[in-house]
């Protein structure tokens, strides 16, 4: 009698829950895949026409070498044990990364003038998912500068840190980076609607954003306003992160675990808005 | 629930479907019903609100009011079950021109959930289908206009939709290439069942594609029925249907057609072209 309940109890477990865990794994498995699928298109351009990436590399290679070259001499910037080329090094890289993302926006507009976007509007694919891979492909983009800036710093001595952990570490903060900034600019692309008013809007935020973070001077040195910027720029983060996980003796002074967490937080919530406004691009 | 199963038996139903944009009713209080396995018609000239019916039923845009469902499903609380069931052309270009034919298919075979075992033969079938095997691997931006649209047929049909939602089809196409597009229209209609919902200005392709047309004019609709009765209800079963669309909407055809909408068509028509 008992035996028959507890199988009856079973068979109601199994017939009332087995379905919503099928469900919600599903779900997340379906948005993980769609994601992919999405960074895996915008990757698939890239391979067919890999010109972007070159002359992306020009810009972080005059900073690095020209910039970086000239204030390492001076040392007219406190960066305490570190040269400066070392400091300003992690700061590069996350500056060249921003510079792809906070573009990356616009292809939604292209894609809208053409009729792109509605077709991936009219299939089954979760908003959010949408997002989440045209941040991923930039991240790919941004993976691709990392490459360059860890070349010229092996050329500038800089010291880098080669375990693995940390090479892992560096990889998940610049995927973050590009994630953060590139759903951003998706969603200020989705509010702005054309390609004037983005362009506009991107070139009077990057400039700020750059500059009220520590990449290229530490916090310590700003003016009070200045460092009260900086502490809500997600930009800070990622410097902070990178400086710790890229060299040889590098400090973070929030802590890894708080710059990746910030980072973290800031993505999804970027994804999610970017996801609800999506679908207003056609409208 | 005798009202939920007049939902059911017709493909797409709409009740007061109405769309408005400030002032402007771009779709005013359209009632219309779509049979299963038929070619139905929107004719009209631009801006008649053709492409915002289109985008409200493939869950686009939300209506203003009113209601309507597609194959079964409410177009706004079960968005999600009627984009499973459909697939959607927009009037403009919608191919990806910096991937391959194959590409472009292959991503949306991802989208669509077809299982990885089928994927492949999918899309070398859907290729086939619309005649663009030999083009399968070159980049869509060196194909002809003609190619381009049947390569989006081709990406809209690939998961077998119940109901196909073609938005102008052959704009911008020489009369031969459209000639081509209609057969695999008819094709696919005559091979898979499935029902299409079209919008086009070109009356003779209304005329020789849809089994009913509805004329819009300024977001009504303003006559429905077959091409034939139509002509018989303005009293001349031998007119053409050009003639039959002057004498229900004016002869006014030039109206509607913002500055936004005009560089659409005419940037569709270029990259087409």
């Amino acid at each position: 009698m008992r035996l028959l309940e507890q199988g009856a109890l079973s068979t109601s477990w199994a017939s009332v829950s087995q379905p919503f865990l099928e469900r919600v794994s599903s779900t997340i498995i379906r948005f993980v895949r769609t994601t992919l699928t999405i960074a895996e298109l915008e990757a698939r351009k890239l391979r067919h026409d890999p010109t972007e990436l070159l002359t992306r590399a020009v810009q972080p290679a005059l900073w690095l070498l020209v910039f970086g070259q000239v204030f390492t001499q001076t040392r007219a910037i406190p960066t305490g044990d570190l040269r400066y080329i070392d400091f300003m090094a992690p700061g590069i890289l996350a500056q060249s990364i921003l510079f792809i993302a906070i573009f990356h926006g616009i292809s939604i507009i292209w894609e809208r003038d053409l009729g792109i976007v509605h077709k991936f509007l009219v299939s089954p694919t979760p908003r959010a998912a949408l997002v989440l891979g045209k941040a991923l492909s930039a991240s790919v983009r941004g993976l691709s500068q990392a490459i360059l800036v860890y070349t010229l710093a092996l050329l500038l001595h800089v010291k880098i840190s080669w375990s693995p952990l940390a090479l892992i570490g560096v990889l998940i903060t610049i995927i973050l980076e590009a994630a953060i900034f590139s759903s951003f600019s998706l969603i200020v692309a989705c509010l702005v609607k054309t390609r004037e008013r983005f362009m506009g809007i991107g070139q009077m935020l990057t400039m700020p954003l750059f500059f009220a973070s520590n990449a290229i001077y530490p916090v310590s040195l700003m003016p009070g306003w200045l460092q009260a910027i900086s502490h809500v720029n997600p930009l800070t983060y990622e410097v902070d992160a990178l400086r710790a996980l890229m060299l040889v003796g590098g400090t973070s002074a929030y802590g890894i675990g708080s710059d990746l967490g910030v980072l973290l937080a800031v993505t999804v919530l970027l994804v999610i808005l970017g996801g609800r406004l999506y679908p207003t691009v056609v409208i | 629930m005798p009202g939920d199963d007049a939902m059911h038996n017709s493909i797409v139903q709409t009740q007061g479907l109405t769309r408005c944009f400030g002032p402007l009713r771009a779709v005013d209080a359209i009632t219309l019903t779509v049979e299963a396995g038929e070619v139905f018609g929107l004719v009209g000239p631009n801006g008649a609100g053709k492409t915002t019916m289109i985008k409200m039923l493939t869950t686009l845009l939300p209506p203003t009011a009113g209601k309507a469902s597609v194959a079964g499903f409410d177009i706004v609380r079960q968005a999600a079950n009627v984009r499973r069931c459909i697939g959607y052309v927009p009037q403009v270009l919608s191919a990806d021109g910096t991937l391959t034919g194959y590409e472009n298919l292959l991503i949306f075979a991802k989208l669509y959930d077809i299982p990885r075992s089928e994927r492949e033969q999918r899309v070398r079938d859907a290729l086939a289908f619309m005649g663009l095997s030999d083009a399968a691997d070159k980049l869509v931006r060196n194909y002809s206009g003609g190619m381009i649209r049947r390569l989006e047929i081709a990406q809209s049909m690939l998961h077998h939709p119940m109901i196909l939602f073609l938005d102008e089809p052959t704009i911008g196409l020489d009369p031969l290439a459209r000639k081509v597009v209609w057969e695999h229209i008819e094709r696919l209609r005559a091979d898979y069942g499935v029902t299409i919902f079209l919008t086009t200005h070109y009356m003779d392709e209304a005329d020789s594609l849809c089994n009913r047309v509805a004329i819009m004019h300024l977001g009504k609709v303003v006559a429905l029925g077959t091409p034939a009765e139509l002509k018989v209800s303005i009293g001349n079963p031998d007119a053409t249907l050009d003639e039959v669309f002057t004498h229900y909407t004016g002869d006014i055809l030039e109206s509607g057609g913002s500055y936004r909408e005009t560089s659409r068509t005419r940037r569709t028509v270029y990259k087409l072209g």
